[in-house]
């Protein structure tokens, strides 16, 4: 008894000297976010912020690189079946959980069914093609689809792919997000809603080599000046979304670094062609030659230039002009005021009046600002009408707007920028563009495998939607991120997602 | 005693009751289906249509806030859809940090405005009199959003004497939470100070001029003395009781404060819950914030009762 | 001696015993006021705004409105005083024309909530019993909600626009109004006065406009000035958090919305919307306090 007490009082004793030892060595990189994610489960998520503490938290199967190839995670391979219709994937062995369970091929049968069928379920529509998935055997899984579907594997770079512990998933059910585990290089410790979000090293992690950090810190700061101020008195280390006014100065301090990339998204203006009868009763809504005349008196690098402080990069498509997929057959037209007005004149409405709804967000004030600015040269009458964000989608879903200013966050293929926009009776095709060709075209866009026929499909659809503008894409906003100069290892992905993986303190 | 209690407890009830439905009215009235906000940026249709059927949406209204208010009476306030945490929990976590905020601010106005209170009526019409009187004007008319931005821009980024936001726990790290807080707890109480010098000033000339004062004074006791122990004790209580009435106004001007400066309290998870729809969040909380002003103005006349025995008649 | 914070309840209780007013009390009243150097100075700015605001268009130096794409975010300067904002608008112009906005904000919520006030608590007062329990208990309800959470759901619900946030504002400060109404005819209702009118036989409606509402006035107009001041900070917050006035119409709150997000490269921005907001409210709060001193018969 009395041996066991003393034992116990050493362990006790080593454990606190242990402990002690890795306190003083202990760095904690803190890292402040724009939002404050919602729940932390990625079946459930719904936000682009919640992506980036999920960058620390939970693995792929598979993750994007700087050039956005598809690059393995906690898969090592895969292999398309001859008609396209069955994806195999090969895992990594030696991978666990956070809870020490193991990641195999059941676990990924487990978390592609959890993502299909789970009430609420915001990964149902992204993996709908999957029919059934088959344990070929501990380290191999078969996805079968119903369909040929390119978009899949990009998918699985995103929520899709991310990986739960089957056992703590089935023990928490449907609050599994209040303390997710996963199998990402940090586990969950703590979340304090709207102050911060902890995670701490995962010891067993596969690829620990990597890791250079013993505890990740988020933050949600809405504010960027507040952000900024944050980074400065040092109390975080790396902010996402940098003020765009804020660029000039960070970029003399050399205190800090700045870095910037384009994103996959884009900021553009829906406009109602067909989603209500108010798309009749305006004439932009009805009459194309408005739309033309509406793109022609916009001058979308001077949109860039003062509404973003040039950190962006302008655009006329849903992917930006430096994607693979970009259609080169449909460039940036030029602003031309005297051709604007002459196509009014032959629309016969010299002074078209329209009412732009406008999200209550800074950025879209001011991109509604500068284009009601540039239209009225064209003679355009634009109303802007303010509206809380909430409202505004309610406006939108039930078609009571001429036109809106929406941004997107953008998805690894291009697919995700485009179906669910330009498809008929798709959840956000606001406009209420229904085109049977463009329709057919999406379709096969999606089940074509090979690049290069996409590509040419994608062409194709850009012709259409730069004729008939459901969407008048602006720009491609720049990612910026700053962080504290003794920093290093930052790997940019257009994706915007902060990967820990190589980031360390010098 | 037990009659006064009982009549108040019967006002008490109806009053809560109101609150209820003012809130749930307000709340599910406001336009823009929740559904659409919750389901994010992908607004699947079959998460917006779970969504519906979680929230009851498509029920009518007094079916809801029967199904809410049953849940209420029964300790469930519901749950943040948006991050799957009980409004119960939620509560539990951002109370102790507005409630730090509230009671700094608190110690700032006391601090400033009794002395100042004091000062202006013992120098009545007195260059002292105008100074506090202008202080106090100032602090009224400064609307407190600005006067936050103000010191960050001041303090925080051109002098860098303080974080500019952001909350630390008090268990955590001390110093770094009260570094962080005074600037915000400066912010919220600087109005405070104001009306409590105001009460302070009439409450003390007030009692000046009262007899056992004249009184004192006759005895040739010094005027210190005479301001500090024999009027000011008995200035204090009314200004004690309208200041304890003050935490109302506090919590009001914290949601704007906590904005300014990040701070997660109840006023910021208010104003993020009104703009995100997050219904349950605003009812939960703004319920549990009436009750305790409820309760507070309950205490506040109970204590006027004891102390006052001409009530008790 | 309350009325420090217009929108608190405890206001109207203090207020409630004060004596009523004599026979001919507003000429006394208006020689005490003319008397009060910091009411005078008060009244001076609040003309010198409503000025501002009316003569807009003839004052501001440039349309508030013109953007110019060559002068975004410049410091003051001989072209532009107080600079420009983020797309290049003149900042003077725009704090001029926000007067407007401001002014309108104050004296149009207060005066729905006098409106609507008024006659509730007049009503409830007067006649007493299960309306007045009624009223009174909902007045009691909206007292326990934070004024500016109130004013906030309320202006959520409307929509963001200054009209709303007017109407907002006016319904979430109404509850004060009733119940100094109230609390004022309940303490009038018991004079000799009232009981020898009621005894002489005139009718309730006659009493309560002819004999009641005169006696309440004064301390309402009192709470009604000082309301102006708090209901002009309160359609700065709500513009602060993007639900009062919208681009690209200026006030005051919504400047400073935008501007807190460049207060470190472009302070002025902030400073004169800030710097504005603060002596109109200092103006009413200075007036309300002389009307205060002149119209209350108990003063210190």
């Amino acid at each position: 008894m009395k041996a066991k007490t003393f034992t116990r009082a050493l362990l006790c004793a080593i454990g606190a000297l242990a402990l002690g030892g890795i306190a003083s060595a202990q760095s904690t990189l803190r890292i402040g976010l724009a939002e404050d994610p919602d729940v932390l489960d990625p079946t459930l998520a719904r936000t682009f912020v919640g992506r980036i503490v999920f960058a620390g938290l939970c693995d792929k199967l598979f993750d994007l690189d700087e050039k956005l190839n598809i690059v393995p995670q906690l898969a090592t391979g895969f292999q398309w079946s001859p008609d396209n219709k069955a994806l195999t994937i090969k895992l990594r062995s030696g991978v666990t959980f956070h809870d020490g369970e193991k990641f195999d091929a059941a676990a990924v049968k487990f978390n592609i069914e959890r993502h299909k069928t789970l009430a609420g379920s915001n990964r149902r529509g992204e993996l709908a093609p999957i029919t059934t998935v088959d344990v070929v055997d501990d380290s191999t899984v078969r996805l079968n689809l119903s369909a040929p579907f390119s978009p899949l594997l990009a998918m699985l770079t995103d929520r899709s792919g991310m990986m739960v512990s089957p056992k703590a998933a089935q023990a928490a059910g449907a609050n599994f997000g209040a303390k997710p585990v996963c199998s990402g290089p940090f586990r969950f410790v703590e979340r304090v809603a709207q102050d911060r979000i902890v995670l701490e090293r995962y010891p067993n992690y596969w690829n620990k080599a990597e890791i250079h950090f013993d505890k990740v810190v988020y933050q949600p700061i809405v504010d960027s000046t507040v952000r900024l101020a944050n980074l400065k008195s040092g109390q975080l280390d790396f902010i996402e979304r940098v003020g765009t006014s804020d660029v000039a100065a960070l970029k003399t301090d050399n205190r800090f670094r700045l870095q910037k990339i384009v994103e996959l998204g884009y900021q553009g203006i829906t406009i109602n062609v067909g989603k209500s009868d108010f798309a009749q009763k305006n004439p932009l809504g009805r009459d194309p030659r408005v739309r033309e005349a509406f793109e022609l008196s916009l001058d979308r690098e001077g949109i860039v230039n003062v509404a973003m402080d040039g950190e962006g990069l302008p655009g006329n498509q849903w992917v930006p002009p430096t994607s693979q997929f970009y259609a080169k057959n449909v460039p940036i037209p030029k602003r031309d005021v005297a051709r604007a007005k002459a196509l009014l004149k032959e629309a016969g409405v010299p002074n078209p009046s329209f009412t732009l709804m406008t999200p209550t967000t800074s950025d879209a004030q001011k991109v509604a600002q500068v284009v009601q600015a540039m239209a009225k040269e064209a003679g355009f009458d634009v109303k802007i009408q303010a509206t809380e964000f909430a409202t505004s989608l309610n406006l939108a879903d039930k078609g009571e707007f001429d036109a809106y200013v929406l941004a997107w966050s953008g998805r690894a293929d291009p697919d995700g920028n485009l179906q669910s926009f330009h498809a008929c009776k798709q959840p956000l095709n606001y406009a209420g563009y229904c085109l049977p060709e463009v329709d057919d075209l999406i379709n096969k866009s999606r089940t074509a495998v090979d690049p290069a026929a996409r590509t040419k499909l994608f062409e194709q659809i850009a012709a259409h939607v730069a004729k008939d503008r459901p969407i008048v894409y602006l720009y491609h906003r720049n990612w910026l991120w700053a962080y504290t100069a003794k920093m290093s290892g930052l790997r940019m992905v257009p994706d915007g997602m902060v990967r820990l993986q190589g980031l360390k303190f010098q | 005693m037990l009659r006064f209690l009982l009549q108040r407890l019967a006002t008490i009830i109806p009053t809560l009751l109101f609150v209820s439905m003012l809130i749930y009215g307000l709340q599910q009235l406001l336009p823009g289906d929740p559904a659409l906000v919750l389901a994010g940026e992908e607004r699947d249709p079959n998460v917006v249509a779970y969504l519906h059927a979680k929230l009851h949406l498509d029920e009518p209204l007094p079916v809801r806030y029967l199904y809410w208010l049953n849940g209420v009476l029964h300790g469930d306030l519901g749950e943040s859809l948006r991050i799957q945490k009980s409004v119960l929990e939620l509560i539990e976590e951002k109370l102790p940090v507005t409630l730090q905020l509230a009671v700094m601010a608190m110690i700032i106005a006391l601090v400033i405005g009794v002395p100042a209170g004091i000062l202006s009526a013992v120098k009545k019409d007195t260059v002292w009199d105008y100074a506090a009187n202008l202080v106090a004007l100032w602090g009224l008319s400064t609307p407190n959003f600005w006067l936050g931005i103000m010191l960050i821009l001041l303090i925080s980024v051109n002098l860098g004497w303080l974080p500019a936001s952001g909350f630390v726990s008090p268990f955590e790290d001390l110093s770094a939470n009260l570094k962080a807080m005074i600037m915000p707890a400066f912010v919220l109480g600087n109005a405070i100070a104001a009306v409590l010098m105001r009460h302070t000033r009439s409450a003390m000339l007030q009692v000046l001029n009262a007899d056992y004062v004249r009184t004192a004074r006759a005895k040739g006791l010094e005027e210190r003395v005479v301001v500090l122990k024999h009027a000011l004790r008995n200035a204090l209580i009314p200004i004690v009781t309208l200041g304890a009435l003050e935490f109302g106004t506090l919590f009001s001007g914290a949601v704007l404060t906590e904005q300014v400066f990040s701070i997660p309290g109840f006023g910021k998870l208010i104003v993020d819950a009104v703009f995100n729809r997050d219904y349950a969040v605003v009812q939960g909380v703004v319920l549990f914030t009436a009750t305790a002003y409820v309760g507070l103005n309950l205490l506040a006349d109970l204590a006027y009762f004891l102390i006052n025995p001409r009530m008790r008649g | 001696m309350k009325l420090a914070e217009p929108f608190a309840e405890q206001g109207a209780r203090v207020q409630a015993d004060a004596a009523p007013a004599d026979r001919r009390p507003w000429r006394r009243a208006l020689r005490k006021l003319w008397r009060r150097r910091g009411a005078m100075v008060g009244l001076a700015f609040v003309i010198f705004f409503v000025l501002l605001a009316v003569l807009a268009p003839w004052l501001s130096p440039q349309d508030p409105l013109a953007t110019s794409w060559s002068a975004v975010r410049k410091g003051p300067s001989a072209a532009h005083w107080f600079g420009t904002d983020e797309i290049g608008r003149d900042v003077l112009s725009r704090v001029i024309w926000g007067a407007r906005a401001s002014l309108l904000a104050g004296l149009v919520s207060v005066g729905i909530s006098l409106v609507i006030g008024v006659p509730l608590g007049l009503f409830a007062g007067y006649v007493g019993r299960w309306p007045d329990a009624l009223i009174s208990r909902m007045t009691d309800a909206m007292l326990a909600c934070p004024f500016l959470i109130l004013a906030i759901a309320l202006a959520a619900f409307l929509g963001p626009s200054l009209t709303n946030a007017m109407v907002a504002i006016g319904v979430a400060a109404t509850p004060v109004f009733i119940r100094l109404t109230r609390a004022q005819v309940l303490s009038v209702k018991v004079e000799d006065y009232v009981e020898a009118a009621r005894a002489v036989g005139n009718s309730h409606l006659r009493i309560a406009l002819r004999h009641v509402l005169p006696n309440v006035l004064p301390p309402v107009i009192v709470q009604g000035t000082l309301a102006i001041a708090a209901a002009v900070i309160a359609e700065a917050s709500l513009s602060f958090l993007g639900l009062g006035q919208q681009p690209p119409a200026p006030s005051w709150g919504s400047m400073l919305n935008t501007a807190k997000n460049y207060v470190e490269n472009a302070p002025w921005m902030a400073i004169w919307p800030g710097m504005s907001i603060f002596l109109l409210v200092l103006s009413f709060n200075l007036l309300g306090d002389g009307l205060r001193d002149a119209l209350d018969p108990r003063q210190l």
